[in-house]
């Protein structure tokens, strides 16, 4: 029996085209326009001005607080300006646009091939390290990879999760890169047991892609304390508190980090990007995005460089089809759909995925028959039908009580739904109307 | 048989008083003095419980009159003056006077000067929209057009207008209660003074974008160039954010403003047609 | 609008499932059961359930297109499954104008009345069918004799109702046993009954056929059923004289019908499994309580309707497990 969370879950279709696709290096931009609100947590504060010259990997704006992370040049060229630009939600964030001019790296760079295994640094310097290169949670969550390195006092890491389960339909870059830099994800992995001094790390893979689990498990061996686990498919087993009780059988308490059950979870481009940063000197400047839809005549994974506006990698796999009806950065489930094709690729973008117009609209709602799918459906084991009610009918207090605060906006629910209701859509809202509540209680 | 009818009455009678002086007891200890005047003032309020004066309801309010002592910061802008000196003899204080006041939506992006630029498929409110993206048009500051306001408004002074895609305020009914300029995600209700037969004059935007931009996206954009601010003799326009605003109190309606503006972002509503033969900047009326 | 792109909140992809679907499939679990009604009781049976068909969804209809003033949603399939519960909880002999009524009942009553699909407190078919049966009650159970049953009878009597007649004559089972037809015969159904409760088998192929599909879970059927077997196998030890085995009453009298088909609609059911099986077991008590001391000889009808009424309570006391605990 392969093992996976228990509460709901949901098989969407896979539609996983690009998995065969070798990771390719995208074209370079002739502009980026890198957004200094990349991750969650406070902006970052801009170091460069208008007509500086930067290298590939230099810093140009410094994390502004504990919580927040470095941003490095993805290009080498001049600063345009540093202008208010749409974000993929449409509102204007600040960014610094530069344009492009050669390629020239910054010299510490290591930009060799060659795997490096060994490493003399201490954890606290790892830390250090993960932190000045502005490492992010990659799955698209983008929360700083240092903040998660120190648990908070009295709290003690067991485990450290890797997290290359990539339950989202249709995206494939993190199964790539663990076909293609297994050795790397493996020793960035062993980087952040030291730094979060723990003796343990489970991979876990859902067994859609048989051939990164045999890959991973066979160099796992080598390396001391890794565990490939591998977990029968089911959505959303990417999600914190799921994988953790796929893999490990703990449950994180309602309201709780995963650190309260002695887990760390990262996600495989997360630890590649420690190696790099690590071994190699390489801040986060470039990722994996895949980019895929139906009726995309060369779905792709391609390493892109942070900045790069999407229209660019839309045209790199044959262009925009024609019956596109929507497009959308991430994945089919949590992703956002964009109005603006010229947003740019942010370290938290993993795909950039095109539904035909015949898929992009929903249904007609209908009333809901009690079907009670959407309660199956939830990992949380909340009832969505109901909190969609007091959602629409503004009762936050029951709305609080029935626990809206747990859901993680999976869309389990509104996926499921036989009568097509919105019910993540009123969710969402119910949970940021009880978020003010609950803050303004504390003040 | 005459014996048990007496008995079932003694005992129930018994039962009966024993409650009553329990409950008696019980009431005078957990009573709570409340003053008198509580009632009186709630009772001359409208009781419409709408929140416009910014507590919870009418009841709400005439605790907060009657144990303030002062009613310098209390405003019942429902019932308005009149209603506010009533409770001022009430209570005996003095009550301030305010100018009537009326919903305004800065907003005149209807669906022919502001063309969609993509199709929202989703619930159907503004909040949610707003949480999810800055809209369907190239104007992220714009009307959404999902008529929360409506459904929040009491009075059923706002309606969405099916032709223009935007709400239209009912004077007449409108009682500047406030509560589509707090429900209002993107903020476009203002509470401008109110003047006699519907008066009315203001920059019908709130794009703070860029002129190029703003032009762009949205036919009548306020684009911030200051032709209106250089005109005015009161002193009543001020220029931030790319964006003119009139001041409804210090405006004396002379009108001057309105034809410099090269984009008609400013709406003039009530007046008689101008003897001037301008150019006249009627067209862009929605609220009339 | 054609052409601009769409942009809605995640998540962008959503099953290919839809009310419609669901009620169509309840519909062909259905057919079954209505074949060997007509093959038992001839056209008659056709036409009842033709009749309550054509009647609900015409007043769901015109209901809500000319009082409620909405966009009718007939084609949702739910006045079509109303229609033909109505219709399987009838005898097949019951004239046109009781049908009209009961529909009338089921929908006007019975859903559009609470606000239409999803907002009907009580299965709007059983709202029809116990209504008639307090209006009309010697029209709805005088039962036609089922074809090819040797007798040239007009009308049968029900299992249930024989032996409620033969106890309450002070017989005992052993006696009234032998006028009771066999088990064999209630799982086929060549006995008199409602249109479509006479035959186990048929309905237990339709349960099956919705648990597959994944149109009803296995917690409600189960429950009701169940708890009906223990409560009579309980009795039936007491004294196998005056009360009457297990089995029986499990093929008797609608329990399947009620159990399967009745019980488990979706809206006016419990939510998560566990408030099913309590609702589940509410009902087969309800009905055993019925059937063993009321005066009706069956009361799955009432059983479901009053655990109906205790559904919101249910759903609110059973919460799904949650995860991370209760706080
Ligand atoms: S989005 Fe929230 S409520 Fe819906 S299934 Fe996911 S966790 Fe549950
Ligand atoms: S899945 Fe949809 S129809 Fe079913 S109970 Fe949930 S909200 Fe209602």
């Amino acid at each position: 029996m392969l093992k996976t969370f228990k509460l709901g879950g949901i098989h969407p279709p896979e539609n996983k085209f690009s998995a065969g696709q070798a990771i390719q290096i995208a074209e370079l931009p002739k502009v980026v326009s890198i957004p200094v609100a990349q991750h969650i947590g406070t902006p970052s504060v801009p170091v460069v001005a208008k007509g500086d010259k930067v290298k590939v990997g230099q810093l140009i704006a410094k994390s502004g607080g504990f919580v927040s992370a470095n941003i490095h040049s993805s290009v080498s060229g001049t600063v345009a300006k540093l202008d208010l630009v749409p974000d993929s939600l449409g509102y204007p964030k600040q960014a610094i646009i530069i344009n492009v001019d050669g390629d020239e790296w910054l010299e510490t760079i290591d930009r060799s091939d060659a795997l490096v295994k060994e490493c003399d640094l201490d954890g606290p310097s790892i830390v250090q390290k993960v932190n000045e290169s502005g490492i992010v949670g990659m799955g698209g969550a983008t929360f700083p990879t240092h903040v998660k390195l120190v648990p908070p006092k009295g709290m003690k890491a067991e485990y450290l999760l890797i997290n290359g389960v990539e339950c989202e339909p249709y995206l494939t870059s993190d199964h790539r890169l663990m076909l293609e830099k297994s050795d790397e994800i493996l020793v960035g992995t062993c980087l952040l047991m030291k730094a979060l001094n723990v003796d343990k790390a489970i991979i876990g893979i859902e067994n859609n892609k048989p051939d990164a689990i045999r890959l991973m498990t066979e160099k796992a061996s080598k390396y001391k304390g890794i565990q490939v686990v591998p977990l029968k498919v089911k959505y959303p087993q990417g999600g914190e508190k799921q994988l953790i009780k796929a893999a490990t059988g703990r449950e994180v308490p309602s309201g709780a980090l995963p650190i309260a059950v002695g887990c760390v979870v990262s996600n495989v481009g997360s630890a590649f990007a420690v190696y790099e940063a690590i071994q190699k000197n390489k801040p986060l400047f470039e990722r994996v995005v895949t980019i895929t839809g139906k009726s995309v005549q060369n779905p792709a994974n391609l390493k892109v460089r942070i900045g790069t506006p999407v229209s660019e990698l839309i045209t790199a796999v044959g262009g925009l089809p024609e019956d596109t009806g929507k497009v959308i950065s991430g994945g089919p489930m949590m992703g956002k759909a964009l109005a603006n094709m010229e947003v740019p690729v942010t370290k938290g973008t993993s795909g950039i995925l095109m539904i035909p117009a015949k898929e992009a609209r929903r249904n007609e709602v209908q009333p809901c028959i009690r079907c009670s799918r959407c309660v199956s459906a939830c990992p949380m084991g909340l009832e969505p039908y109901l909190l969609m009610t007091v959602a629409e009918k503004n009762l936050l207090e029951r709305a609080e009580s029935e626990r809206i605060m747990d859901c993680i906006e999976c869309g389990s629910c509104s996926y499921t739904c036989p009568a097509s209701r919105p019910l993540l859509d009123y969710i969402r809202f119910g949970k940021s109307r009880v978020g003010a509540l609950i803050r303004a209680r504390k003040n | 048989m005459n014996m048990t009818i007496i008995y079932t009455v003694i005992t129930l009678g018994a039962i009966g008083s024993s409650a009553a002086v329990i409950l008696y007891f019980v009431a005078q200890k957990f009573k709570v003095y409340e003053d008198p005047r509580i009632d009186d003032v709630e009772g001359s309020l409208p009781g419409a419980n709408c929140g416009g004066c910014g507590y919870a309801g009418c009841r709400a309010f005439a605790e907060a009159c009657v144990k303030e002592g002062d009613l310098s910061d209390l405003y019942c802008p429902v019932g308005g003056n009149d209603c506010m000196s009533g409770v001022a003899k009430i209570l005996g204080l003095e009550a301030v006077k305010k100018d009537p006041r009326v919903a305004v939506l800065r907003c005149n992006g209807t669906c022919e000067f502001r063309p969609r630029v993509n199709a929202y498929d989703g619930a159907a409110t503004c909040a949610i929209i707003h949480a999810t993206y800055s809209g369907e048009t190239g104007c992220q500051y714009g009307c959404l057009g999902c008529g929360d306001c409506c459904a929040v408004c009491e009075f059923d002074a706002l309606h969405m207008d099916p032709v223009t895609g935007l709400p239209v305020v009912d004077e007449d009914k409108c009682t500047a209660c406030g509560a589509c300029v707090r429900e209002c995600p993107k903020n476009l209700f203002e509470l401008r003074k109110k003047l006699p037969k519907h008066r009315k004059i203001y920059v019908a935007c709130r794009n703070e974008d860029k002129g190029p931009v703003n032009k762009k996206a949205c036919e009548v954009a306020c684009i911030g160039c200051s032709k209106c601010f250089k005109v005015c003799e009161y002193d009543a326009i001020t220029m931030g954010n790319n964006l003119a605003f009139i001041d409804s109190d210090k405006c004396k309606f002379c009108r001057k403003c309105v034809p410099v503006c090269p984009t008609n972002a400013i709406i003039e509503t009530g007046f008689p047609p101008r003897r001037v033969k301008e150019e006249p900047a009627e067209s862009t009326q929605v609220t009339s | 609008m054609s052409n601009l792109i769409t942009v809605s909140p995640s998540p962008h992809v959503h099953t290919d499932e839809s009310v419609q679907k669901i009620m169509y499939r309840v519909v062909v679990a259905m057919i079954p059961a209505l074949v060997w009604s007509v093959v038992v009781f001839g056209f008659d049976a056709l036409r009842v359930t033709m009749i309550a068909i054509a009647a609900s969804v015409g007043f769901e209809y015109l209901v809500q297109r000319y009082i409620m003033k909405v966009k009718p949603s007939v084609t949702d399939g739910s006045a079509l499954i109303t229609g033909m519960l109505l219709a399987f909880n009838v005898p097949a002999n019951l004239p046109w104008w009781i049908i009209i009524i009961g529909a009338f009942v089921s929908i006007g009553i019975g859903k559009l009345s609470f606000g239409g699909l999803g907002t009907n407190i009580f299965n709007p078919a059983l709202v029809g069918r116990v209504f008639l049966l307090i209006s009309f009650p010697v029209q709805m159970t005088s039962y036609p004799a089922p074809a090819g049953s040797g007798v040239d009878a007009v009308t049968a009597p029900t299992p249930l109702g024989l032996l409620k007649e033969g106890l309450m004559n002070g017989q005992p089972i052993s006696e009234i046993a032998g006028n009771l037809p066999a088990a064999t015969d209630l799982l086929m159904g060549t006995t008199g009954g409602s249109l479509g409760e006479i035959s186990a088998l048929m309905l237990i192929i339709g349960g099956i056929y919705m648990l597959i599909r994944k149109v009803i879970t296995w917690h409600t059927p189960v429950a009701v059923l169940g708890s009906m077997f223990v409560v009579a196998a309980i009795f039936w030890m007491i004294d196998p004289e005056a009360y009457i085995g297990p089995a029986y009453h499990l093929l008797t009298g609608g329990a399947m019908l009620g159990a399967i088909f009745m019980a488990t609609d979706m809206v006016s059911s419990p939510m998560t499994g566990k408030g099913q099986l309590i609702y589940g077991v509410g009902i087969g008590a309800i009905t055993m309580s019925i059937r063993l001391f009321g005066a009706y000889p069956e009361g799955i009808s009432f059983a479901i309707l009053i655990m109906n009424a205790f559904t919101p309570l249910i759903n609110n006391a059973v919460k799904p497990k949650r995860f991370g605990g209760m706080k």
